[in-house]
């Protein structure tokens, strides 16, 4: 009976098919727009976790200052002393390593060629902690470090920007007012941001203050990067750093930290549940949609049944029971919201291919999220074809067969 | 059959629609006795009560008074879904429009019926392939209505109540739509029908040319029978 009920809905949906297909518009749009939003929302929850994830697995970095972000020269707060990096090395366990950073941006000259660029002072522990690898050449060791040689590590901008196709290894570049000789050539990170982080020089913390800034201030690391081991509790650690710094800062209980302590994993909690956030909210939207296909189901549903009345009578005058006629009705509804539903996948995967590729995140098919849409159609055609299948069902024959 | 057995029996049935001041008295009392195998003319003018009556007895529609007997059945007391099945396996309808499914071939419109017997979908299009058969349409199994004259069209709509072996046939004004020449076709055939295949045929008309065809011609007037007369005596009762 149900495979009978079907195959009249089918041939229905074929006797008008322009109608059919107006009817389920609502349907296909709106389960196109749930896929599409959540399908694009995942990819690119997951392109901003990756991203800073490659920031550095475990990373965290402590900056003078309130907040994250640019900080403002002449706010007053002290940068970090050799010490502090000392200190936290030897005090906090469970840290896979620990490196000072000062970024300063300096004249760069090769040749003809002049630029800005910035320049990191640190230690051979950054490369680890921030991910880093070499396309040619090597790290500089602390053996370089201690002896204060000028030795650099560019980025790929560097390399494109400044050499235009020389090989820079054992090539000297002017940097400030001092020459260093390019011993190693980073591996692309590409864009983080606004910010191009391949347009970058590494050099040893040493060299960069002995010959490069000349100041011997003790209070010259505007960053200390730390990686936490694999296993350790981030949340501990993090907590004992901040109590540590506030301590050799001399903050008092009531003063507010003058530091900030950012956290890689943490970042990438954050950012990925606000943009999850977003893809629910804009899969609310577009199930709102789905809801409004129903009711447009609904309608042509109850234009169908007041059409079909003479043909109800038929069926009812030949022995139709009112509930084989209710199911013809439903299994009719039901099936146009599930082809629909099927068109709406069909729609939705084209619209991915082709939206992910344009905002440039990877397209995963999400069997989920699919099933989902299409489960929810086929139960717009249940809820929505009820009434009128209802309404169908409790006609009377007589009145059926006269109807004109 | 004889007749302390008769296939149709109704004592004293009434029909009242509406309520109140409004309420109006369809059929005031109905007797009447059909025998298996009669071919009954019912007639009347309009508003006499003649459709009520014929569609009581095709058990569309529930008496307010009196009882009714099919064969064994006591048909004023089934609920609506035994009637549904009563009229799914004894009854055939034809009408006045035909009411064949638009767009539908000729073969799906006498099939359908089958469909609520579950009847397999091959042996429903030898079933209808053989209805359309003894109606002379064996040609016509493709075509819509649209494409089909009148008289093509009420044919298959025989052959649709015909199909599910139906044994008594109600037809409501079938020749109604039809020319003089279609409509002696038809009748000829539901003669056939009835004195070939003992198919029971009730028939309202108001045509007495119609009504002619018919063995028996009851008359109904006001919601009473006026007269019952027999044109010729049944083959099969006499047999």
């Amino acid at each position: 009976m149900i495979w009978n009920a079907f195959l009249i809905a089918l041939r229905e949906i074929r006797r008008n098919p322009v109608r059919a297909f107006l009817t389920v518009l609502g349907i296909i749009i709106g389960v196109a727009a749930v896929i599409t939003m959540v399908t694009l929302g995942r990819a690119t929850t997951q392109a901003v976790k990756s991203q800073i994830t490659g920031l550095g697995s475990n990373l965290v970095s402590i900056r003078p200052g309130a907040s994250f972000g640019p900080r403002r020269p002449d706010s007053g707060i002290p940068n970090f002393t050799a010490k502090d990096v000392e200190a936290i090395t030897n005090q906090i366990g469970g840290l896979a390593g620990v490196a000072p950073v000062t970024r300063s941006s300096m004249g760069t000259i090769y040749r003809q060629n002049a630029r800005t660029t910035s320049v990191v002072g640190t230690t051979a522990d950054y490369f680890t902690i921030n991910n880093w690898n070499l396309t040619t050449g090597r790290f500089f060791t602390d053996e370089d470090a201690r002896a204060g040689r000028a030795v650099a590590v560019i980025g790929q901008t560097v390399v494109t920007k400044l050499f235009e196709g020389d090989d820079p290894i054992g090539k000297k570049i002017r940097i400030g007012t001092s020459t260093c000789e390019v011993i190693g050539i980073l591996t692309s990170k590409g864009q983080a941001g606004m910010s191009d982080q391949d347009d970058t020089i590494v050099m040893p913390l040493t060299t960069l203050q002995r010959r490069l800034v000349g100041r011997t201030s003790t209070a010259n690391i505007s960053e200390i990067s730390i990686s936490i081991e694999e296993n350790a509790d981030s949340d501990l650690i993090i907590e004992e750093i901040t109590a540590l710094m506030r301590s050799r800062r001399n903050l008092q209980d009531n003063e507010d930290d003058d530091f900030h302590v950012f956290n890689a994993q943490q970042l990438a909690e954050t950012l990925s549940s606000s943009t999850q956030m977003m893809t629910t909210l804009l899969a609310a939207v577009a199930g709102v949609s789905l809801l409004v296909g129903g009711i447009g189901i609904m309608n042509i549903m109850l234009v169908s049944v007041t059409e079909r009345t003479r043909e109800i009578g038929v069926r009812l005058a030949i022995g139709a029971r009112a509930r084989e006629v209710l199911l013809q009705f439903l299994v009719e509804a039901i099936t146009l919201s599930s082809v629909g539903g099927m068109v709406g996948i069909g729609l939705a995967l084209l619209l991915c291919v082709v939206l992910s590729g344009a905002i440039g995140v990877a397209f995963v098919f999400d069997a989920q999220i699919n099933l989902i849409a299409f489960l929810f159609s086929t139960a717009v055609g249940v809820i929505f074809g009820f009434a009128p299948a209802r309404r169908a069902a409790r006609l009377d024959p007589i009145d059926a067969l006269r109807h004109e | 059959m004889n007749d302390s057995n008769p296939l149709i029996s109704l004592k004293g049935i009434t029909k009242t629609y509406g309520k109140g001041d409004a309420a109006f008295q369809a059929l005031c009392g109905v007797d009447l006795t059909i025998n298996r195998g009669e071919f009954v003319a019912i007639m009347g003018p309009s508003g006499s009560g003649k459709s009520t009556l014929l569609n009581l007895l095709g058990c569309l529609d529930q008496p307010t008074g009196g009882s009714y007997r099919y064969g064994s059945v006591h048909v004023e007391n089934l609920s609506t879904d035994q009637r549904s099945l009563l009229r799914r396996h004894a009854f055939g309808f034809i009408f006045q429009g035909f009411n064949l499914l638009a767009r539908t071939s000729a073969a799906d419109n006498v099939a359908m019926p089958l469909i609520y017997h579950g009847v397999s979908m091959k042996e429903r299009r030898q079933l209808a392939k053989k209805a359309l058969e003894t109606v002379g349409l064996a040609t016509k199994l493709k075509s819509v209505p649209s494409e089909l004259s009148g008289g093509q069209q009420q044919r298959v709509a025989i052959a649709r109540a015909l199909v599910t072996s139906a044994g008594t046939l109600f037809a409501d004004e079938p020749t109604g739509n039809l020319d003089s020449h279609t409509t002696v076709d038809i009748m000829n055939m539901l003669t056939r029908l009835n004195e070939q295949d003992g198919i029971t045929i009730l028939l309202v008309t108001h045509e007495p040319e119609v009504a002619q065809y018919a063995q028996r011609v009851v008359v109904v007037k006001d919601g009473l029978i006026e007269s019952d007369t027999w044109n010729r005596k049944p083959n099969l009762a006499s047999a």
